[in-house]
């Protein structure tokens, strides 16, 4: 009998559907996947109670006749950004520990009103703020892959939705939420050889997902294949009156209408994206990308997105400027940490709630982020980052003029051992140079693994797509996945 | 439009007082400005948060559609621009009673512009003594909560009920010149407010509040130094606030010091203005545009709906009961200070006009009369207000229409009215079975008359010797004879004829 683990969000709604295996069953193989990963540190809470009970309505409502519904019985993983009522909820921080909603995110509450259970609160970097999963209060995520040659270093799962590209990769999970704010979605998937796609700014509430930064932040799909994120993306997106940022378009059939044919689709390459010092392997793969969508139809451009450059120091004030205001709220008065030794004042407690309960790197962005807001600097960092951001989305808007789409590599390197450049937080933010454009302009992107280098580590390819065109961009990346015919998995270590 | 000439003496000469006023004023809505939650004043503390107001993660803001539109048409009440785009900024503090860790406000783009209103320093006549005073702008944002320290010994707790609630922030132009000013601004303010309905203006309960901004110059100085006293929650507060620390900053310059620009507090028992904090610690609250919110952007058919709701406001609504019901300028001021008693007196004009099928403008004066002497001397005596008032509108148009029919003379209204206070009966079934009705039998007035004479021969003789102040006594002896319910022109015409001989 097939292991049902090593099948997809599709072939596990098909199979239930059809009877080939129960709910049930799915629920319980994956459960016991969970529980024998730990050394991957993906979850920070299993919930195998919840996937069971979905597991068992799909079984009953498949006995009793009647329609199922878009994700009967699918078992998946929800990044612990997401409130999910009843079952703690961290963000990756101590501020947060044994923390449990009374309420459920706007975007996990479709997911199970659409019949998928969970399997656990994934790991991720704490309060979404990293790009490699070592910012976490609950510990790394390891990275299921390998390099070859017997090199045994344990590797960054991409951040900050590292819990989820880690458990999706590993096959404990076939599908999973992640968040993007400036490539917390992509990145990882390209680290792990999985697809992940950002919708367009304000196609999934970001009501009940703890906030890193607002004008950025996007919740999104990661899974093994492209139609895997169709189908979790249908599930998850919607206007949402409850968050006015919210799109009020009606949700598109991204899965019926997913075709790999690009014919009379332009393809931009921008020239800014060739970065210096990029690895000969991401050009060639880069290349390949090109050669697989002239393959599939379409014609391929240059375009020029000059502020490309302005992209990320932009990115690295406005994000944590959002964030150390969306932060305050942790401040030991209603819920979470509270650190008040006796005799202590109101300020006293703040403090020293916030210097136990934050990580390093989000006090790092808390300073930056207060800095940058401050009275006499304000004008010079967060008012000039404004101005950047809408260059760079007029940048795109000029590049629509030429063509529908642009493709790009995800992220400048292959995965890179944990450690590697914790000690460096810019090496460590270059990590997002590719993703990060997109984000400020709020458009739909999405990354598809194209190969591996030489180590036998995943390598992924960017598509980024007009605003609403998630279609464009998921129609590009299964024409990319047809060719890649990407099957390489990571060697079962855990 | 005049200056006022309020001045303070002071040993080097007369100093000059400016004042500007920051009013927060509570939209009356039945939700608050970014959340579902109910915003009802005095419930238990706690009962009314939601999820967003307690800040919880992930929770975010919604616009309250009313609370916008009360502040529009407030704005439209007084004049002002109102701008299409507007939009939310978040002001950046901590405190434990503000959960979010900011505050949702407006400081870059606010919804109103400038407008404008106008005071007035003479009630006795209103278009006497009058002045334009400049309002900056107006923005709405949200309300903190409240620290309770009084509950325990060691430990302080929060309320979070009021955390949310809309408030408008209200911001004149440095205008006023004296205490009389920025009390007649405020109390016109507040009528504004209250016939708009965007504000209940009940400032005892703090759904309006003031910071008072007081300097002082030599006249025709440039601006000193101000400071803000915070928080002053009456008309009256805020007339002591400007004098008291008006004089003191003329006695701290006097001395040879410096105002440092400060926030201070009022307190009325001791009659004194304390620092609070000083500029030095002041806050850097990081303002920066809302990223939970889009810019607020208003069609042109909500605009004119806004103004289409609108009532008639104090001013327009004073100068037509002069001009068209031909109101004494003082009574008409005084009917429409207030939107409740306008309220109050157009339906009895209403009333009595139905009643007493005549045109309004014949029955405005005796009503307005009626309503601002009898009724507010008793209401006043009983220690209500019209809200509580135990006379309708109706009840008190009968009693008008009895009055002016004849029925009842005016000694026999106001008795009758004194029984409608204590029984709450009708006016028509207590002239019934009291038999307190007026009479015009000439038959019995004159054999009454006829006894009188009699009776007081020595003052008949006076009066026919040429005494004729003396008339009044023999009416006075006769309508006391009648208990009152005598016509009294009847009597006097009577009396004329028998004194006569």
């Amino acid at each position: 009998m097939t292991d049902v683990t090593d099948l997809g969000i599709a072939e596990l709604r098909d199979g239930i559907r059809l009877g080939k295996f129960s709910a049930r069953e799915v629920a319980d193989a994956f459960i016991v996947k969970v529980s024998r990963a730990k050394a991957l540190n993906a979850f920070i809470v299993e919930t195998p109670d919840h996937a069971i009970a979905a597991a068992k309505d799909a079984d009953a409502a498949r006995a009793a006749g009647e329609t199922l519904k878009p994700l009967a019985g699918v078992p998946i993983g929800m990044k612990d950004l997401f409130a999910t009522k009843g079952v703690q909820t961290t963000a990756a921080s101590q501020m947060l520990e044994g923390f449990k909603p009374v309420y459920e995110s706007t975007v996990s509450g479709r997911l199970w009103d659409a019949g998928a259970g969970m399997l656990g609160k994934l790991n991720l970097d704490q309060f979404a703020m990293g790009s490699s999963n070592e910012t976490s209060y609950f510990g790394n995520v390891i990275s299921p892959w390998r390099r070859g040659g017997g090199d045994n270093a344990a590797l960054a799962p991409g951040g900050s939705s590292g819990g989820s590209s880690s458990a999706i990769a590993a096959r404990l999970v076939p599908g999973a939420t992640g968040t993007d704010t400036g490539g917390s979605i992509r990145q990882p998937a390209a680290f792990t050889g999985i697809s992940g796609i950002k919708p367009t700014y304000g196609r999934c509430s970001r009501w009940g997902v703890v906030a890193f930064a607002s004008s950025l932040d996007q919740a999104g799909p990661m899974a093994r294949s492209v139609q895997d994120c169709a189908i979790l993306l249908e599930n998850m997106a919607g206007f949402d009156p409850k968050d006015s940022t919210s799109l009020q378009l009606p949700v598109p059939k991204w899965e019926d209408n997913l075709s790999g044919s690009l014919a009379g689709k332009k393809i931009g390459i921008p020239k800014e994206y060739r970065v210096d010092g990029m690895p000969e392997e991401i050009e060639a793969l880069w290349q390949q990308g090109i050669d697989w969508l002239k393959d599939a139809g379409a014609e391929i451009v240059e375009v020029s997105l000059p502020h490309t450059k302005y992209a990320l120091p932009a990115y690295y004030i406005i994000a944590p400027a959002e964030a150390s205001s969306n932060l305050a709220r942790y401040d030991g008065v209603r819920y979470g940490l509270r650190e008040l030794a006796e005799g202590q004042n109101l300020q006293e407690m703040y403090a020293a709630t916030r210097a136990a309960g934050f990580g390093d790197e989000v006090k790092r962005r808390i300073l930056i982020g207060t800095y940058v807001l401050s009275a006499g600097f304000y004008d010079a960092y967060y008012t000039q980052a404004q101005k950047v951001r809408t260059l760079i989305a007029r940048d795109f808007d000029n590049a629509w003029a030429q063509c529908d789409l642009l493709l790009t590599p995800t992220a400048p390197s292959a995965a890179f051992a944990l450690g590697e450049k914790s000690a460096d937080p810019l090496a460590m933010y270059l990590n997002d140079v590719f993703t990060v454009p997109s984000s400020l302009a709020g458009l739909p992107a999405m990354s598809v693994p194209g190969g591996l280098d030489k180590a036998g580590l995943p390598l992924g390819l960017q598509i980024i797509g007009k605003p609403m065109d998630e279609q464009g961009v998921l129609n590009a990346g299964l024409a990319i996945e047809q060719r890649a015919g990407f099957v390489a998995r990571p060697e079962s270590w855990w | 439009m005049s200056e006022s000439t309020y001045r303070i003496q002071g040993d080097t000469g007369e100093w000059e007082v400016v004042i500007g006023l920051e009013v927060h004023a509570q939209v009356t809505s039945n939700a608050k400005l970014f959340s579902g939650a109910s915003t009802e004043f005095g419930a238990e503390p706690n009962s009314q948060v939601s999820l967003i107001d307690a800040a919880m993660p992930g929770m975010l803001p919604t616009p309250n559609r009313e609370c916008i539109r009360q502040a529009v048409r407030t704005g439209m009440a007084i004049g002002a621009v109102i701008n299409k785009w507007s939009r939310f900024d978040r002001k950046n503090y901590f405190y434990a009673d503000l959960p979010q860790g900011y505050q949702i406000s407006q400081l870059f783009h606010p919804l109103v512009g400038e407008g404008q209103i106008e005071i007035s320093l003479d009630d006795k006549n209103p278009d006497a003594e009058t002045k334009s005073i400049g309002v900056e702008r107006i923005h709405v944002e949200q309300d903190a909560g409240k620290l309770m320290h009084d509950q325990h010994p060691t430990r302080s707790y929060v309320d979070l009920n009021r955390a949310g609630v809309a408030l408008m922030e209200i911001v004149s132009k440095p205008d006023m010149r004296s205490p009389q000013e920025a009390g007649a601004y405020l109390s016109k303010l507040r009528s504004i407010l209250r016939y708009v309905g965007s504000c209940d203006g009940n400032m005892d309960q703090g759904s309006m509040r003031a910071d008072v901004n007081v300097s002082v110059r030599k006249p025709g100085d440039a601006f000193g130094t101000r400071t803000e006293t915070k928080n002053v929650n009456s008309v009256r507060f805020v007339m002591q606030t400007v004098e008291i620390e008006a004089r003191r900053q003329v006695e701290v310059l006097e001395a040879g010091g410096k105002i440092v620009q400060e926030t201070r507090l009022f307190d009325p028992d001791r009659g004194e203005t304390r620092s609070m904090r000083s500029k030095e610690d002041a806050h850097d609250y990081r303002y920066f545009p809302d990223p939970d919110l889009l810019p607020l952007e208003l069609d042109d058919s909500f605009l004119e709906a806004c103004r289409a709701s609108l009532p008639e406001l104090p001013d327009a609504k004073r100068r037509r009961y002069e001009a068209d019901l031909g109101l004494s300028a003082y009574n008409a001021a005084a009917l429409t200070a207030d939107a409740d008693t306008a309220r109050w007196f157009e339906a009895l004009l209403a009333e009595s006009a139905r009643v007493q099928k005549k045109g309004e403008q014949e029955v405005a004066r005796p009503a307005a009369n009626w309503l601002l002497s009898d009724l507010f001397g008793a209401l006043n005596k009983l220690g209500k207000d019209l809200d509580t008032s135990p006379v309708s509108p109706e009840q008190g148009a009968e009693l008008l229409a009895l009055a002016a029919d004849g029925t009842l003379s005016g000694p026999l209204a106001k008795q009758v009215f004194e029984i409608m206070l204590e029984t709450g009966d009708p006016a028509g079934k207590i002239v019934e079975e009291r038999g307190l009705k007026q009479t015009s039998d000439t038959g019995a007035i004159e054999a009454v008359i006829a006894e009188i004479l009699a009776k007081n021969p020595g003052q008949l003789e006076q009066y026919r010797g040429g005494k004729e102040a003396l008339f009044g006594f023999f009416v006075g002896q006769t309508m006391k004879a009648m208990a009152g319910k005598a016509n009294p022109a009847v009597v006097n015409e009577l009396l004329k004829k028998a004194l006569a001989g």
